[in-house]
Formats: C-alpha cells, sequence, structure tokens
C-alpha cells in the first residue's frame, strides 16, 4: 500500500525529479519557484538522490542561463534537470533545439503558463508550451497532482530509452499550486523505474578528454539537411517507448496511463480532446451526463509530441460523430490553434492510412479556454458538449468569457453543476496577513492525512502585496476529489468570512447553498451581530437557511498573544462545526500539527497556539437568525460613482471579485490603460493611520518624503483657501523660505493609508511634555475616517504649487509636489516606493518609465487599479513593462526615439523658422531646459508654435506638429529590481550604461528577487540567507556601482533615504541633470529581510553605519573640472556589521540554525565591508587636479 | 600554610572567589583562563526565558510575516530543518564547560513562567550543573502587585524548583524587599540553599539629545560593595543558608570584607572584565599576604567575624550609623558665604 501525502504539485514534482537527478540548474519564476525552492532547500538539507549523493543545485542569472548550465552538465554526462514557466521557458529555447538536436536525455518540468503579451500574466495556461513544441522535445501533460507526481518519473525514464530531452508539463497554479492527496511514489518505485545502463549510456556520450569526440559543429548546405532527417527514427521510437515506460509504472504503482486517454462509452457520439487539468473536468463531466443518458466521450492527451497519430487512431471510438478541440491557448492569425491542427491533421492522415477508426470523418471544432487559469467548469463542458449536438457548431469558439465583440463565445448555464453529495465544500475568505490560508493548508493536510477522505485544497489571491483577500477551496470527501475548479456558485456546504468588513464589499455568501453553513469572525456576538449585518447578507442568510455561527477571533487572538493571527482560531471552528472530524480527535490533530508546523521554531510558539486553540470553543456561538432581514446597511459600491466610467464599469467588477463577468468589448485592444486609477479604490486597509500634530511640526517634510503610499501630503498655500475649509482642517504658518503662500498643511488620505507607521519612526519633532508623541502619531482610523476623508479631498482641492515656482533642492520643498505615484498596493511600509515616488515627485511631468519585471511591476502596473498619476493638467508618467530581462533595452530604445524624434523636430523647426518666426523658433531651439522654470517656458513656447503652425498644412508643418512635444525634454528612467540589474538584465544594462545616452536608471535593491519570494540574486550579501541560498550566501555582494563607475563617463550613486534623505535627494536630481548615463542604487528595506517594516528606515542607517552600504555619488562630469568624481557621503564605520544584520531574520536565521557557519560568514561578511571601504577611501583621496600635475612637473 | 578553602552551597571550594554570572562564561577559553587564574567557580551566564520566548515568536513571526498573501510570493524564507531556538544551545554548552574545566559550574536562570522555571531548571541539571543560581529579575510596574503577592510568588517558585530538582539551589535577590529578612528566610525555608546579594540591574539612562531611555549598564567599582555588605552581615547570622556577596568587588580587600561579614563567596565579574582574568590571581595572593600579615590561618576563621550580630556595635550596621554618615556628609558641602554663620 502505497503512502498517502497531500501536496501540490510543485512539491509533488519535485520530490522525483530531486530523486532522479544529478545537477539542477535553477531561476525562480512564477508559478515553478517552488520546485527549485524544495530542490535548493534538500540540496542544503543534504538530503540523497536514488543514487545515494546529493544533488548539487545551481542557481543561475536567467533561464537562458539555466538551460545553458543545463547544455554544459548535459554534455558532460550528468542526469540534469531545470523547472520554468512561461517566458522562461522561451528564454530556453535556443538551447531546447541543441538539446534535442543532439539527441541528449532530460526532462524540464514546467509549471505551464501564460506568456505575456498585451499584459503579463502569471496565471497559468499552454501558451508557454505551444511556444516551445517546435523544438524537437517531446512533450509530457500531466492534468493532476497525482499525474504530475507520477509524470515526472514516467518522462524521465522515457527520456533515457528514447534520448528525446522532454517537457514535463501541468497547468500553473491550478496543478501546480493545488493541493491534492496523492500516492506517494517509493524510492523503490524510482529505482525500478530507471534503468541504471540507460544512465551508463548517457554518460558513455558525454564529452571526455579521454575519449574525445567534437559536438556542436557548423554545417553547410550539402549535409544539414541529411543530418537533420537522420533523428526521424527516435521520434518515431519514442511514443511505443512512452508507453512502454507507462505500462511498466502502472506495474508498480497500479496506475495506468496512455499517450491518448480514452473516457467515455465505446458508442459515444461526441468526443472533446484537450490535455491539462481540464481534461479532468471534461472527463468528470461527461461521467455525470453519461449517467443522465448521454453518449459523450474524452480525449486526454498525455503525450503531446511526438504526436502519434495511430495511438490517437486507436483511443477513438469509432461512434464518433462530432470533436471538439479545446486549446488553453491562442495563436492569432492560425488556421486554428495547435491542437486542433494536429488533430485534424491526425484525423486526415489516420483515415489516409486506414487505421482510423470510423468510415466517415467526424465534424471537428476547436475552441479556446482557460486562458491565465480562467476557470473551466463543469457547466463550460457542458456548454460544448451542446455546441457538438448541433449541425453546424460553432468553430474556433471560445468558452468561459462574453465575448460580445466578435462573438466566438459559447453560451452556456453557468449554474450547472456536477457537485458530489458526498464531498464537503468549503470556502473561505481571509486577509492575506491573517493566515487564513496558512491555516487551509494545515487542514487539508490533516484531513487528507488523518482521514480516509480524499482531499483538495486551492486557493485564490488578490492582485495586491498588502490588505489582500485570499479565497480558500477546500474540497473534500470519500475518493478522489478530481475536480480543478474552483467551488461554484450556490455549491458551498461551509462558508467562513474571517474578516467582518469583507461583508461589506464583497459578496461572500454567493458560494453558500441551500442549509450551508456561515462561519463569522465578529467582534459582535450572536446577540449583537444580526444588526451590523448588510442587507443583502442577512437577505440570504434567511432565504438560504444558512446555519450562521459567530467568534469574536480577534479577541481571542489577543488574549493568546496571537496579535493579528486568528488562522487557528478559525481553524478550530471549522473543525468543530464541520463535523469532518470528532471534535476532541480533531483538536488532536489540529495540535499535533501546530507541533509539526511551529515545533522547530520553539515551544513558546507552540504554547501560544495551543492557548488559541484551547480557547476557540467558548467563544464560538451559533446565532439564531430572525425572520427577516432589517438591516439599514447596504453594501458599498466598490468604487465610488464619481470615479470614470472606464473605472466604474470595468474595474469596478474586478476589485469586487466579478471581473469574470467583464465582456470582451470593455477591455482596451491593445492592452493601454489610463493612469491615476488607484485614487478611485479606497481599501481602507488600516486599523490605524497618522495624525498630524500641527503644535509639534517643525515642517521638514520627512513623513511625507518616506511615505511609501504617497498618503502623507504638504502643501503651502494662500490662507484665502481656508475660508471655506472643513472644521477639522488643520493649518499653520508656513515656515518656507521663497515659496509662494503663508498656510501650511499636513494631511493624510486615511483611506488609503496601509498603517506602516514609517512616518512617525522618521519624525524627529518629539512632543516635549510627552516624549512617545511626535509631530505624527498613529491613532484609530474608523472614528477618524469620515472627518479626514472630508479634509483629503478639501486639501486636493487647494491648487499643487507650481514645480518652477520653488526650488526643489531641499527634501521639504522636494515634498511641496505632487506625488504621481500614489496608494499602490505594495507592502506595507515598502522600502522601494518612496524612491518611485520621488522619481514621480522630481521629474514625473516629463517621464516615461521603462519599467522591468518585479515588484515594481507589480505594485506599479497590476490590474484593477495603478499607481501612476497625473498633475494638475494631466501631465504625469507613462509607464511600461516590456520583460524581465529586457528593461534597460526596452528604456534605451525610448531614449533613442527621444534623441532622434527631438532632433528631427529641430531640424523641422530650423527648416520652418520663417513659418514659425525667427525668434520663436530661435528660442526654441537654443532653449535651457535644465530647470523646470525653464521646461515650462519651453511649454510655452511649444504651445506658440502649434497655434503659428495650425493653420498650415504642408507635410513639414504637420510632422513638426506631430513631433513637436519631443521639443520639451523628456526624461527616461529605467526602474527595476536587484534580480533584473545584477541578474537577468545585467548584460544588457552594461550595454546601455555603456551607450553614453541620457537614461537614468533606478535600481531598487533589495536584495533578493522579492517579488516570487525572495530568492538569492548577485545582490544578496554574504552570510545571509534566502531562497537558493538556504545555506546562507556564501560570497560578497556583487559591486554593481563600482562595475558602471569603471566606464568613467556613467552617473553613479549609492543612497538609502533612511540613512541619509537629503543625499538621496541630490542624487536624483544630479542622475536626472548628468547628459549621459546614470545609475542610481538604493538600498530597499523589504519584507523578504525579516524585519519590522516600521523599522525599515533604521535599518537603512545601521546599514550605512555599519560600512555595509556606503553611501556616495560619481560625478564623471568633475573630471573635467580636475576633481575626483567620487565622494563618499558616509562615514567611516561606526558600528559592527551584526549590529545591523543581526536585526533581520535574514542573517538571524542562520545564526538560529548552523551558528558555527553563521559566524564563519559573518566573519567573512565584516572583511568584506572593511575591504570595500579602504578601496573606497583610497578612491575617494585620488588627485584628478591634472592641471596642477603638470605644472608640478 | 593559610587555607583559602571555603563551603559554599554544600560544595567545598578552594577559595570564595566565583565568577559570576556574566559575559565571562560564554566562552569555553575564557571559563579555562578563569580556572588557570585560580577561580574556584563559574556562575554561567544566565538563562533567561523571556529571551528564549522572544526569540522564538519574533522568528515565527517573521518567518511568517507577508506569506499567503500575494499569489507569486507565498513565502519569504526557505525552510530549515531546525532551529536551535530554546534552552538546548544553553544546556549544551553547560556540558561543554562542565567537560572542560575541573572547578564546579553553577547554572544561573532567569524564568518567566512556572512551567519555564522548572522546565529550564531540570535541563540544567540533566547537563550536569553543579548547582543552579536562580536569577529573579523581575521589575514590578503594576500598581496592583502587592508585595505579599509578589513574594508569595516567588517563595512558591522556589519551593517548586526545589521539588523538582536536586543539585543545590541559590537566589540571587535584589535589594529591593521591604522586608529583606523575613523574605529572606522564606526563601531559605522553601528551600535555597544560599542567597546571591544584589543582582545588578541593567538600569536605563535618557539621553537629553535624542529624548529617548537608553539601556546602560555600568560596570561595578568598590563603591557598590557597601549595600550587599551590610546586608550580608545582617542576613548571615539569621539564615541557615550560605549568602554570596555580589557588585562591587574588586580586590583583596572587598573579598576579606564580604568574609568578615560573613559570605561564604563573593562573585565578581566587572573587575576581571576590565582587567583580565589574572587579576584573580592577583587578588587571591594579596588576600594570602594579608591573611598571613594579620594571622589568618583560615577563610573560615573570619567568615562572619564581622557580621551583625559579632561586632560591637550592632548599630553601626543600622539606622545609626546612616544619620552619622549624613552629618559627615554636611560637613563637607561648601555653602555659599552668605548661608553661612559668623
Amino acid at each position: 500500500m502505497s503512502n498517502k501525502i497531500t501536496i501540490d504539485a510543485n512539491e509533488a514534482v519535485a520530490r522525483v525529479a530531486y530523486r532522479v537527478n544529478e545537477v539542477i540548474a535553477i531561476y525562480p519564476i512564477t508559478p515553478s519557484s517552488g520546485m527549485g525552492e524544495f530542490a535548493d532547500a534538500w540540496s542544503a538539507q543534504d538530503l540523497k538522490n536514488i543514487w545515494g549523493t546529493v544533488p548539487l543545485v545551481a542557481e543561475m542569472q536567467s533561464e537562458g542561463g539555466a538551460a545553458g548550465a543545463v547544455h554544459g552538465a548535459l554534455q558532460t554526462g550528468s542526469l540534469t534537470t531545470t523547472f520554468t514557466a512561461s517566458q522562461g521557458l522561451l528564454l530556453m529555447i535556443p538551447n531546447m533545439f541543441k538539446i534535442a538536436g543532439e539527441l541528449t536525455p532530460t526532462v524540464f518540468h514546467v509549471s505551464a503558463r501564460s506568456i505575456a503579451t498585451h499584459a503579463l500574466s502569471i496565471f497559468g495556461d499552454h501558451s508557454d508550451i505551444m511556444a516551445a513544441r517546435s523544438t524537437g522535445w517531446s512533450f509530457l501533460g500531466a492534468r493532476s497532482v497525482q499525474e504530475a507526481h507520477d509524470f515526472a518519473l514516467i518522462a524521465t525514464a522515457a527520456s533515457l530509452k528514447s534520448r528525446l530531452p522532454f517537457v514535463h508539463f501541468f497547468d500553473g497554479f491550478r496543478t501546480s499550486h493545488e493541493i491534492n492527496k496523492i500516492s506517494e511514489l517509493s524510492e523503490a518505485d524510482m529505482v525500478a523505474m530507471i534503468d541504471d545502463d540507460l544512465v551508463y549510456a548517457h554518460r558513455s556520450r558525454a564529452l571526455s578528454p579521454d575519449h574525445p569526440v567534437l559536438r556542436g559543429t557548423a554545417q553547410n548546405p550539402d549535409v544539414f539537411f541529411q543530418a537533420r532527417e537522420a533523428v526521424n527514427q527516435y521520434y518515431d521510437d519514442c511514443p511505443q517507448i512512452v508507453q512502454d515506460a507507462m505500462d511498466k509504472f502502472a506495474e508498480l504503482s497500479g496506475r495506468r496511463y496512455h499517450l491518448f486517454d480514452y473516457y467515455g462509452p465505446q458508442d459515444a457520439d461526441r468526443v472533446i480532446i484537450l490535455m491539462g487539468s481540464g481534461a479532468e473536468t471534461v472527463e468528470e463531466t461527461a461521467k455525470f451526463l453519461n449517467h443522465k443518458g448521454e453518449k459523450v466521450g474524452v480525449i486526454t492527451i498525455h503525450l503531446f509530441r511526438p504526436f502519434s497519430v495511430k495511438h490517437l487512431m486507436a483511443a477513438l471510438p469509432a461512434s464518433v460523430k462530432s470533436i471538439a478541440v479545446l486549446d488553453r491557448t491562442k495563436e492569432p492569425g492560425a488556421t486554428g490553434e495547435p491542437l486542433l491542427g494536429d488533430v485534424i491533421s491526425a484525423l486526415f492522415e489516420g483515415k489516409a492510412l486506414g487505421i482510423a477508426p470510423f468510415e466517415q470523418l467526424p465534424v471537428v471544432i476547436g475552441g479556446r479556454y482557460g486562458l491565465s487559469s480562467k476557470e473551466f467548469t463543469p457547466a463550460m463542458v457542458k456548454g460544448v458538449f451542446d455546441e457538438l449536438k448541433k449541425d453546424t457548431p460553432k468553430n474556433h469558439f471560445t468558452i468561459g468569457i462574453n465575448d460580445d465583440l466578435t462573438f466566438t463565445s459559447l453560451m452556456y448555464d453557468a449554474l450547472f453543476s456536477i457537485a458530489d453529495p458526498r464531498t464537503t465544500r468549503c470556502v473561505f475568505f481571509g486577509l492575506g496577513a491573517d493566515g487564513t490560508v496558512g491555516a487551509n493548508k494545515n487542514s487539508i493536510k490533516i484531513i487528507g492525512e488523518e482521514t480516509e477522505n480524499g482531499a483538495q485544497g486551492y486557493f485564490v489571491y488578490d492582485s495586491k502585496k498588502s490588505g489582500s483577500v485570499t479565497i480558500s477551496h477546500l474540497r473534500f470527501g470519500p475518493g478522489d476529489i478530481r475536480a480543478p475548479y474552483q467551488i461554484g456558485i450556490g455549491e458551498a456546504n461551509f462558508v467562513a468570512c474571517h474578516q467582518f468588513n469583507f461583508l461589506e464589499r464583497l459578496d461572500v455568501l454567493k458560494y453558500a447553498e441551500e442549509n450551508a453553513v456561515f462561519l463569522l469572525n465578529s467582534i459582535y456576538g450572536p446577540d449583537e451581530v444580526w444588526k451590523h449585518l448588510p442587507e443583502e447578507v442577512q437577505e440570504v442568510i434567511i432565504a438560504r437557511n444558512l446555519r450562521f455561527y459567530v467568534i469574536d477571533a480577534y479577541e481571542v487572538a489577543q488574549k493568546t498573544g496571537m496579535g493579528g493571527r486568528v488562522n487557528t482560531i478559525m481553524q478550530t471552528c471549522f473543525f468543530a462545526i464541520s463535523g469532518v472530524l470528532p471534535r476532541d480527535e480533531a483538536i488532536e490533530q489540529i495540535k499535533y500539527s501546530i507541533k509539526k508546523t511551529y515545533g522547530k521554531r520553539g515551544e513558546a510558539v507552540v504554547e501560544q497556539n495551543f492557548a488559541a486553540v484551547d480557547h476557540t470553543l467558548a467563544n464560538l456561538h451559533q446565532v439564531k437568525v430572525p425572520l427577516v432581514a432589517s438591516s439599514e446597511i447596504q453594501r458599498r459600491e466598490s468604487v465610488s460613482d464619481k470615479a470614470p466610467a472606464f473605472v466604474r464599469n470595468v474595474l469596478g467588477p474586478m476589485l469586487a471579485f466579478e471581473g469574470d463577468d467583464v465582456p470582451v468589448s470593455a477591455l482596451p485592444h491593445d492592452g493601454t490603460f489610463p493612469t491615476a486609477t488607484s485614487q478611485y479604490e479606497k481599501r481602507n486597509i488600516s486599523l490605524e493611520i497618522p495624525v498630524w500634530d500641527e503644535d509639534i511640526c517643525i515642517q521638514c517634510g520627512k513623513c511625507a518624503f518616506v511615505c511609501p503610499h504617497a498618503v502623507i501630503r504638504m502643501k503651502v498655500y494662500d490662507k484665502s483657501y481656508l475660508s471655506d475649509a472643513p472644521e477639522t482642517f488643520k493649518a499653520i504658518e508656513a515656515k518656507f523660505k521663497g515659496v509662494p503662500g503663508t498656510k501650511f498643511t499636513i494631511q493624510v488620505a486615511p483611506e488609503d493609508c496601509t498603517g506602516c507607521g514609517l512616518c512617525v519612526e522618521v519624525c524627529p519633532a518629539k512632543n516635549k511634555s510627552k516624549v512617545g508623541l511626535k509631530a505624527i502619531n498613529m491613532a484609530p482610523q474608523p472614528p477618524l475616517r469620515e472627518s479626514e476623508s472630508r479634509n483629503w479631498d478639501y486639501f486636493l482641492s487647494i491648487p499643487d504649487i507650481e514645480r518652477a515656482d520653488i526650488e526643489t533642492n531641499t527634501v521639504k520643498n522636494s515634498q511641496l509636489l505632487r506625488p504621481l505615484f500614489e496608494f499602490s498596493g505594495a507592502c506595507a511600509g515598502c522600502g522601494e516606493t518612496p524612491y518611485v515616488k520621488l522619481l514621480s515627485q522630481l521629474f514625473g511631468d516629463r517621464t516615461i518609465v521603462a519599467n522591468a519585471t518585479g515588484c515594481s511591476s507589480i505594485y506599479g502596473g497590476n490590474l484593477p487599479t495603478t499607481p501612476w498619476a497625473v498633475d494638475s493638467v494631466g501631465r504625469g508618467p507613462a509607464w511600461s513593462n516590456s520583460l524581465f530581462e529586457d528593461n534597460a533595452e526596452f528604456g534605451l530604445g525610448m531614449r533613442l526615439t527621444v534623441d532622434r524624434q527631438t532632433e528631427f523636430a529641430n531640424e523641422l523647426v530650423r527648416k520652418l523658422a520663417d513659418s514659425i518666426g525667427s525668434d520663436l523658433a530661435e528660442e526654441i531651439l537654443g532653449a535651457d531646459q535644465s530647470t523646470d522654470a525653464g521646461i515650462n517656458l519651453q511649454r510655452d513656447r511649444v504651445k506658440e508654435l502649434k497655434q503659428r503652425l495650425a493653420s498650415d498644412s504642408s507635410r513639414d508643418v504637420k510632422q513638426l506638429l506631430s513631433l513637436a512635444d519631443f521639443l520639451v525634454k523628456k526624461t527616461i528612467w529605467i526602474v527595476g529590481g536587484d534580480g533584473w540589474a545584477y541578474d537577468i538584465g545585467y548584460g544588457g544594462l552594461d550595454h546601455v550604461l555603456a551607450s553614453g545616452r541620457n537614461i537614468n536608471v533606478l535600481v531598487l535593491d533589495t536584495e533578493v528577487y522579492s517579488n516570487t519570494g525572495g530568492q538569492a540574486s548577485k545582490a544578496t550579501p554574504r552570510a545571509a540567507v534566502a531562497k537558493f541560498a538556504a545555506n546562507g550566501k556564501p560570497l560578497p555582494k556583487k559591486d554593481l556601482g563600482m562595475i558602471a563607475m569603471a566606464y568613467g563617463y556613467v552617473y553613479v550613486a549609492k543612497v538609502a533615504m533612511g540613512a541619509n534623505d537629503a543625499q538621496t535627494l541630490k542624487a536624483f536630481k544630479e542622475a536626472e541633470a548628468f547628459d549621459g548615463p546614470s545609475l542610481i542604487i538604493a538600498y530597499s528595506h523589504c519584507i523578504a529581510h525579516g524585519i519590522d517594516m516600521r523599522k525599515g528606515l533604521e535599518q537603512q542607517k545601521l546599514a550605512v553605519q555599519s560600512g555595509v552600504w556606503p553611501l556616495y555619488r560619481y560625478n564623471p562630469d568633475f573630471i573635467a573640472l580636475n576633481r575626483n568624481p567620487f565622494n563618499i557621503d558616509s562615514r567611516d564605520p561606526s558600528i559592527p556589521v551584526e549590529d545591523y544584520a543581526y536585526n533581520e531574520t535574514r542573517y538571524r536565521m542562520l545564526l538560529q540554525s548552523d551558528e558555527t557557519r553563521a559566524e564563519k560568514l559573518m566573519d567573512e561578511a565584516r572583511g568584506d565591508v572593511s575591504k570595500r571601504w579602504e578601496l573606497y577611501k583610497q578612491m575617494a583621496a585620488m588627485d584628478y587636479n591634472t592641471a596642477k600635475k603638470n605644472e608640478e612637473e | 600554610m593559610t587555607d583559602l578553602s571555603t563551603n559554599y552551597l554544600g560544595i567545598k571550594l578552594k577559595n570564595p572567589l566565583v565568577a559570576s554570572a556574566s559575559p565571562l562564561s560564554k566562552n569555553i577559553e575564557m571559563a579555562k583562563a578563569l580556572e588557570d587564574a585560580g577561580i574556584a567557580a563559574i556562575v554561567m551566564y544566565s538563562l533567561f526565558e523571556e529571551q528564549i520566548t522572544h526569540e522564538s515568536n519574533a522568528l515565527d513571526y517573521f518567518l511568517t510575516r507577508g506569506n499567503e498573501s500575494y499569489a507569486e510570493a507565498l513565502t519569504y524564507f526557505p525552510m530549515f530543518k531546525d532551529y536551535n531556538i530554546g534552552p538546548e544551545k544553553y544546556v549544551r554548552f553547560i556540558a561543554d564547560i562542565k567537560a572542560s574545566v575541573n572547578i564546579p559550574v553553577i547554572g544561573s536562570l532567569n524564568g518567566v513562567s512556572s512551567g519555564g522555571w522548572i522546565d529550564y531548571a531540570r535541563k540544567i541539571e540533566e547537563a550536569g550543573a553543579d548547582a543552579l543560581e536562580l536569577n529573579i529579575y523581575y521589575i514590578p510596574t503594576a500598581g496592583d502587585l502587592t508585595t505579599n503577592e509578589l513574594e508569595d510568588a516567588q517563595v512558591e517558585l522556589v519551593a517548586d524548583i526545589r521539588s523538582q530538582v536536586k543539585i543545590p539551589l541559590a537566589v540571587k535577590l535584589s535589594p529591593f524587599y521591604s522586608a529583606l529578612p523575613n523574605f529572606a528566610g522564606r526563601l531559605v525555608a522553601a528551600g535555597a540553599n544560599g542567597l546571591v546579594l544584589f543582582n545588578r540591574f541593567y538600569q536605563p539612562d535618557i539621553d537629553v539629545q535624542t529624548l529617548e531611555v537608553v539601556p546602560s549598564l555600568e560596570l561595578s567599582n568598590s563603591y557598590d560593595l557597601r549595600l550587599p555588605l551590610r546586608w550580608v552581615a545582617i542576613l548571615s547570622d539569621q539564615l541557615k543558608a550560605d549568602l554570596a556577596l555580589t557588585s562591587g568587588v574588586h580586590n583583596e580587600e572587598d573579598v576579606l570584607k564580604a568574609m568578615m561579614a560573613g559570605a561564604k563567596v563573593v562573585e565578581i565579574a566587572s573587575e576581571l572584565i576590565l582587567n583580565g582574568p589574572a587579576r584573580a590571581t592577583e587578588i587571591l595572593t594579596a588576600m594570602e599576604a594579608w591573611m598571613v600579615e594579620y594571622e589568618y590561618q583560615s577563610i573560615t576563621q573570619m567568615q562572619g567575624s564581622m557580621s551583625h550580630r559579632s561586632v560591637a556595635e550592632p548599630a553601626a550596621f543600622e539606622r545609626a550609623n546612616y544619620m552619622k554618615a549624613l552629618q559627615s556628609f554636611d560637613r563637607r558641602i561648601n555653602y555659599p558665604k552668605a548661608l553661612q554663620g559668623d
């Protein structure tokens, strides 16, 4: 009897891949990162493979690099693998052609994901698989967690035997992240499947100077073609080799697979053909329909390449009359999607060869479904089967969306359900921060591993990194749970809402079926809660006869020291009410699981969670439900009715988790969206907000400077604006030199604040009578929400200061500029966004941003709402994200346009000087645009030029009018994280810096790949632990600034605003002013450092004081002035490195797990700091005064 | 031959110089050096339950925070098989030190919960400690906590630990008890074999520039000896328990005073931190020379010779002393002329 485990597919695959390989090259990309993380952690723990040795896991700088390393390791005889998805797989394609051309066995495990087109998506479909299908690799597709586990082994065995490399793929998120109960393969199974003789054969083909060969020749027209055809037999043999491996596997495990698995009656008239998780949905739906008397079948394609016509023909029932081929991809302009083409071609060929089971070719239609993890439900499957009944079914259809533009979509009954009455279905709404998902993962493991039930968990997250909503879908019941789709409307027996305020904005109970249980975390007790529920909620509770329970989990959490984490408490309630296990046993299991999960972190944590469990049940109450709804509270609209129509009609439903209903016609065709939309999403995620104490304030502007979410603003204005100000609006006499206006206000946006507290931490003004208070202090938000919202609206109505009217060379003055980056979904207290916001304030009216994929592209460009904003006249940063790897080049391209178009516009101005007026033309051509005032004047000139030329329709004038805006200065900012700048995009960055062009690069250096969950980059410092550096990084951080300085003509600055805000400001202004390439490397504290984010700025200060992060500026303009271009802006290190480092979990956790190694690495890290400091000091001391030297000579 | 040996907590020590709980015992090499310099026993640095709890909670918090919020970053740190959170490291270190030196090693513990105190005390005993010093380091700040409640709880704690461990127990106290002799007596009745007088607290300071409370720990000086000296003198007559004097022991004279007041040992740290372990040798040599000069045969001979009841004027340790001191201090004040009598 095999061991049952309840895990997700990433782990299920990694458990096999790790054991049957010797070298593993990794690089993070969602949703495959988990596989690499497991491999790296196991390797760090010295876990051995089936041959008794520990695989070598190496992180590369990109997927292209990983593929290259894999290629090299394979060529020298290692069993090698990698894990990837989407753009990562695309970057591997060149090597994949080579690896296949050289008949090299390997398996790449791919969690299939959308490829970025009009937008990036991290979610699942087959567009990456299809893009790689011409590489000559075999493609084996799994449709479930169990199959992914099994196929990881089958693919490896078949690859060794066939000598063809395999892509083993499964659906990103839907399968990679679904937790399901599976049978675990034993080491004996793996040993039995992997033939050691084939391993020896692989090694014998390796490159070795002991028996040298040459591989990778260049060939010419005479033989290339023939040599290419020499591989045919391998492809001909491969399908049977895979089937043989599947058969052998069946003998070992009892689980039987085929290249094309047919389910359905032998007299089926309609068949759907597809691959991936959707096939399981089709199969389960077909079973249901056949039970009702229909004759439908499904063919699951497991082996997509080599595509075996013979095996497909053998699988199809002779009775089939119509076939729908479903593709989880889109290939615009093709005759159909790839699978459709393959099937049609196979049917014709099968017929021609006489191996088709039918006399007459069936009708074949193709359709698209499930792009970017769009739900694919039994209702949709039924829609397709129903379509196949028609005489002329729709071809090239879509299913699951409303295409009201080209009318491709099939209609279907969305409420059709095949939900098994024996299965329990539970939906939980939680906050990311409250631990709901973690608890549910735990619950499903308990159920899977401690009961006979099948169990499944799938988790949906929203697009924000702070205050994000999570929805957990849990199913359990007798037999395997084969339902790779979310729990549908009206299908849940149990709905839990872990945050009371969700009821105000989300339709939580739409999932509840009749008589379901509704569990609510509520500060109101069983007698009080009813009147606090929105009317819509009351109505559903009554209409569906819900059993309604409440618990004040916040109180239990507070009393038991759990803080805001209600996970264990709500989990206990779930077990107590659901009855899946007897209560006592459930509690015993929860405690066992707590011990298992938290035990290694110390007894205190375990005890705290135990206490939470023990205090829960006494606080759980059933609510007596009245007969009628009586609430005066209604659910709120997701956006204000004052928002623009696009925001209301498109972004609004997305915010309410109703985006699936948005029709095709409502969406931009080319991925172009309006900016400045985050202002309409009032998230109200913080229980506390800063409150300004105007009596204490010294008007330094630091609070606004560091605010990551641009919710603290300041204005200087004329006192006349106070005449109709709200009663609670605060103002004091302004203390700003040379700034027009006499009144000053600091205002907080109460509904947009995330409550991070950085403003309070940075405030230098203490209340002299009570030093615990400052000029800005946190206070509960709810009582202030209404009045401060009014104040905020009023504040916005006061005109912004004209940027040309002030000098922005001080921190306080800079903060009078309106942020054109506001209310992003970044983590509360984010260390990156204050820099981005500063950039937007200083240069936003003339900036185009090229943004590398990563945190900054996600909080900067992830729908529904986005933070890049506009000023009062509608100007603001224009923003785009191309890829992860090409951002520097992308930005350079923008610069090339600006340079070329500006030059062309200048040429035209010269040419048309007579029409323009020679004075104006000269002024335009000779304009000094080095200041905001200069730029403003030029804008006026260009406006005048346009007016003067408006009536002229000559070709040159038309050309000039279309380019005239380029006569006004444009600034290019290339923004990205360290993963981009130090690793994947480094080659491009280097080239762009070397180009000499006037571009500005801002590296938001968090020292890890933050967006994908904290994997090490070359920016990761020595001694820090990160994913992919689980033993602590053994080598020092790359000195990117030093490399850039080596060019001698690149402006370089290293900044940390928490240590020196004035230096940061200076560096930004100098970088933009420098007429050439500029690079700013900005210390960005990060949640991935494991710090109290409120202390992020303090950590920046300590980083600088310890010498870990020296501040400097390198200005090449000084060289011509005989001055040393390198200036160190921080003092000699004054505290030990560990006084900085050991405040951070990333360093501490190594000390807490392997003290000896931690001390060794810390010792080396100290050495890194002192060596670098000495070097910098020498550089800063160099004498550049060549004139003086010449004189002396 | 002068006999420097003494008995403390039922353990015979070669002399009364014990290294007190401090960073001195965080390093095996230092422990060996102390032994070589003549130190008779080492009290380990304190195991703080509160710190372990804090570290455990902090680790859990930071490893979990931000998890499962955003689909691309469901966690931020790699999985570790194990952490050294908990008393195990400390306990292992006791065993290591025991294996490295031949002098007695005394564990030191500061607990929070009664479960923690008992559990950790047992572990320290199992690791081979020769005795255990309970470091009752507690700042009562709650207005509704009465003296009785506080003292009852501490007495109960000592009794609980006594019932669970067999090695000798010493209790390290603060000087801030209203009726110290009574309380000390209760501790001894509850099973304490000795008392250590007194704990030296971290005394926070205020930085007037930054308006922040800053932690500080000043090393002691010989003047600090006075407070424990008085109480050793008072208590040594009353208690059937061994007293250790700590705070302010810097030279041979300080040690001699402590012995005369009735201490069985002194615990010394600041002097050794300042001047290195070899300073212990100097003190012992000087002590011995003094004893030779003044013809003392043994330490035991002088122990308690100047205790409260042994001196001719017990009042010298009492309030009269205070009055006299104030008067003498008064004479040293330089009053402005206007206030001086003609």
